[in-house]
């Protein structure tokens, strides 16, 4: 097989898609290669967060573009996601983090997210069934959530119903830079050609990046997730806890039907080579503790199911996103680090944007996959030095 | 130090394996879900309840009576955990909650004696109260004397569906029908097959006598149309399509229903086994050696939770398995009881073979099914919502058709619904049911208390 587009996508996450789906709409000709099937991996195992706040102020540009596209997603794609934008509260315990609510509400304005924080009496009136340790609420109406599992699919389809080419189960093994762009060959010696390629694999993309001298210190962990038996809607809004302390840092959201999915506190193992990744037993035991302790009415409540996925994390749990500093017509958008899903069709659309028009408005440097090429280079020295007679 | 072995099941295999441990010299944990001893087909009565074993087990009394005198006098040699769920397996550790209290448990060799639950195939209306599993009506009536109806119709086939049938009679319940989707020629095609354990096969034939004398209507080679019935009443009546083509209805208040069992392998997937597609069975079942042996070394499985060869077959298993540990760790065991054991298994297994060609499971059935009919039941999936995910998302495989369209996702985790399930999305997708593959198996094995106890109490303020 020997196929030629515009731009090859590597990597059929939610960027992967949304790229895809984007470079469409701009009439470009696009051949998307999956390893799995769209949407397996971080991007369908995700908490399913549709949430802006707490995110780096770099990143609210393209948080607000992926906004407008969640809002439109049953036009866009023809089909329901379940996206809700019911909001995002953020809750605290500790005193210097009801502090720094006031400090990113203030600094977020700036970024059209406008924020509520309250405090006491106010806050337990509005939430009446928060635990007593909250000692703030920072609220984001225009937030909510989506079904994760849904998403990425969604847009892989839209996208192929507008003319992309969309390619399961193919591993990419190789990607080579040649006259007039790129050579991407698959596992079972398939050959794609394209102009431009954009490596988008996730956990997988440090294989490929190192194949253009651009190694990153990615690594692999999976989120704990877990779902209750379907109770009445009463938790309207998306709640999760704001700390440095990790193992407190538990979120939630009850959806429609009833169920409320859990997550958070410390990651668990995940391996991209065997693509699986478990939920520790223990997590889930100090999980649930942490949920009684935010809010003790879910106590007599059952846990019916735990799973968990690959999603790849960077030091910085920044994003590497933009083009690659080696090779012109290469582009790189992976290592959301647990928050990915709510921006990623705001990254597919700037993305599809700069490979199309060669630029966007939205600043990408903070984003570079640069940052980490002086790190990597010490630590290449060190390692040399500590194995060295 | 000893070795700690644990045995999960406190049925026929785990007692024996159990027994086999304590021989060697061990002291194994056993861990049961039950209140008490005997597993799902020697289940003991609750504390003070006073039936005679004979009342209770009928021509098993003797077997029943012999494995529960065998844990009475293991139990000062065993740590025995009754009423406690293995919720979640790790390598060499395993997860219990009992209430709402948490433990952890290392281990050398872990013996799973998971036993079986039934089979089922949806039918239209087996979502109204009143519609149990073969196996739940039978819990009821021994576990509290109960019947699940007081006029009851049974449906679908396999052993169980006559034996429960033979059992609500003799106590006294009305059976208004005994309804099999499978024909006397097809008992005939395996008799030679049956004929590997001749009393077993009596016993079957006892079973039909109690039905003939109390006059329940027995038909065979039926096809299920409906269970009748509305959300207000329940069930009201079963009609069902007879081998000749007419039409029968039978007015009932309970139905139960079953098309023999299937292994409970959520234990063996949380521990890791690999898993192989049996096509005789046309089930996934955990990889094992004839001893027991996992793919994964130090875990052991045996009973119906392995293979669904019944209770006598169960025994010698699960003792098997414990001598197989009992090997692995360094200890020396009988080698001829252990060939014993395997060729006696031998026979169990042609007879069990024998059970699948007389009371075939009806995969037809699936594809025939309305789209509106519920397929999971949990969460409220229908076969045409599974048929959307197949046909408009691209949906082939289990696990994709669970994640678009929620089959297999509720509290039972797909035990009830994923071989139908997977007979749907085949159907549909026109693909043999190996192909579908299987659900992966995710804790907890059931509900999960967030009430559980926690290493350290963070709770502050409830």
């Amino acid at each position: 097989m020997n196929e030629r587009a515009d731009v090859i996508v590597i990597g059929g996450g939610i960027v992967g898609t949304t790229t895809a789906f984007f470079l469409r709409r701009r009439k470009r000709s696009v051949i998307l290669l999956e390893r799995g099937l769209t949407g397996q991996q971080a991007s369908g195992v995700n908490f399913g967060g549709v949430r802006r706040q707490g995110r780096a102020l770099e990143q609210l540009a393209m948080s607000n573009r992926a906004l407008q596209t969640w809002r439109r997603s049953r036009e866009l794609l023809g089909e329901d996601v379940e996206f809700l934008p019911s909001g995002h509260t953020r809750v605290c315990y500790h005193a210097h983090d009801a502090e720094y609510f006031h400090r990113y509400a203030a600094d977020a304005r700036a970024y059209d997210l406008d924020l509520e924080v309250l405090e006491g009496a106010a806050m337990f009136e509005r939430f009446p069934f928060l635990g007593r340790d909250v000692i703030a609420a920072s609220i984001s109406p225009l937030d909510g959530h989506a079904n994760p599992r849904l998403a990425a699919p969604a847009f892989g389809r839209a996208a192929a119903r507008l003319g992309a080419r969309v390619v399961e189960n193919t591993e990419v093994v190789r990607v080579e830079k040649e006259a007039g762009g790129f050579c991407v060959e698959s596992a079972a010696g398939d050959v794609y050609r394209a102009e431009q390629v954009l490596i988008c694999a996730g956990a997988w993309a440090n294989t490929l990046s190192t194949q253009f001298g651009e190694p990153v210190p990615l690594v692999a962990r999976g989120p704990q997730m877990a779902v209750t038996e379907p109770v009445p809607y009463v938790f309207k809004a998306s709640m999760g806890v704001y700390t440095s302390i990790k193992e407190e840092s538990v979120y939630f959201r009850q959806v429609e039907r009833g169920n409320i999915v859990l997550g958070g506190g410390p990651p668990g193992p995940a391996d991209a080579d065997t693509r699986r990744a478990s939920v520790l037993a223990e997590n889930t035991v100090a999980q649930l503790a942490q949920f009684r302790r935010m809010v003790p009415a879910m106590r007599p409540l059952h846990v019916i199911r735990v799973w968990s996925g690959v999603e790849s994390y960077l030091p910085d749990s920044e994003p590497v996103i933009g083009p690659s500093s080696k090779a012109d017509g290469l582009f790189y958008a992976f290592g959301f680090s647990g928050s990915g899903f709510q921006i990623g069709p705001g990254v597919g659309e700037t993305l599809a944007e700069l490979l199309d028009a060669g630029s966007t408005p939205i600043d990408l440097s903070s984003f570079s996959i640069r940052r980490f090429q002086r790190a990597s280079l010490t630590h290449a020295q060190s390692l040399t030095s500590e194995t060295s007679p | 130090m000893a070795a700690t072995v644990i045995v999960i099941g406190a049925g026929p295999a785990g007692v024996r394996a159990a027994q086999a441990l304590v021989e060697a010299g061990l002291r194994p944990v056993v861990i049961d879900e039950g209140r008490r001893d005997g597993g799902q087909i020697y289940r003991r009565q609750p504390e003070g309840f006073k039936r005679t074993y004979e009342t209770l087990y009928g021509t098993e009394a003797a077997r029943a009576r012999a494995l529960h005198d065998a844990f009475d006098a293991l139990r000062p040699k065993i740590d025995y955990v009754p009423d406690t769920l293995v919720w979640n397996i790790e390598p060499n550790a395993l997860h219990t909650v009992s209430g709402t209290r948490h433990r952890k448990l290392a281990f050398d060799a872990l013996i799973i004696c998971s036993g079986a639950t039934d089979r089922l195939m949806p039918v239209p209306g087996w979502h109204h109260a009143g519609a149990y599993s073969l196996g739940g009506a039978q819990v009821a009536l021994k576990s509290q004397g109960c019947a699940i109806g007081s006029r009851v119709v049974m449906m679908g086939t396999g052993p169980l569906l006559y034996l429960v049938a033979a059992q609500y009679v003799k106590a006294g319940a009305t059976v208004s029908a005994v309804l099999d989707t499978s024909t006397f020629a097809q008992r005939l095609r395996a008799l030679p097959q049956l004929l590997a354990i001749p009393s077993a096969l009596r016993k079957g034939v006892a079973l039909m006598r109690v039905l003939k004398d109390a006059r329940v209507p027995v038909h065979r080679g039926i096809t299920p149309v409906e269970i009748r019935g509305t959300p207000e009443h329940g069930v009201q009546g079963v009609r069902v399509r007879q081998a000749d083509g007419a039409m029968l209805q039978v007015g009932c208040d309970a139905v139960a229903l079953g098309y023999h069992l299937r292994p409970e392998t959520q234990l063996a997937d949380l521990a890791g086994c690999e898993f192989r597609f049996d096509q005789a069975l046309q089930q996934w079942l955990p990889i094992a050696d004839v001893d027991g042996r996992s793919n994964v070394k130090g875990i052991y499985l045996a009973g119906d939770g392995a293979r669904v060869r019944g209770a006598d077959a169960a025994e010698r298993a699960g003792r098997l398995a414990a001598l197989a540990a009992l090997k692995d760790i360094g200890m020396t065991c009988s080698e001829d009881e252990a060939n014993k054991l395997r060729l006696q298994l031998n026979r169990f297994t042609r007879f069990a073979s024998g059970l699948r060609t007389a009371f075939p499971w009806p995969a037809r059935f699936a594809a025939a099914l309305p789209d509106e009919t519920i397929v999971c039941r949990c969460e409220a999936i229908t076969a045409g919502d599974l048929r959307r995910v197949v046909n408009d998302m691209g949906a082939k495989e289990a696990n994709r058709a669970k994640a678009f369209s929620r089959v297999g996702m509720g509290r039972c985790q797909g035990r009830f619904c994923a071989h139908a399930g997977a007979e749907v999305i085949a159907a549909e997708a026109r693909v043999p049911l190996e192909a579908v593959g299987r659900l992966r198996g995710q804790a907890p094995v059931k509900p999960l208390p967030m009430a559980l106890a926690p290493h350290k109490d963070l709770e502050t303020s409830e």
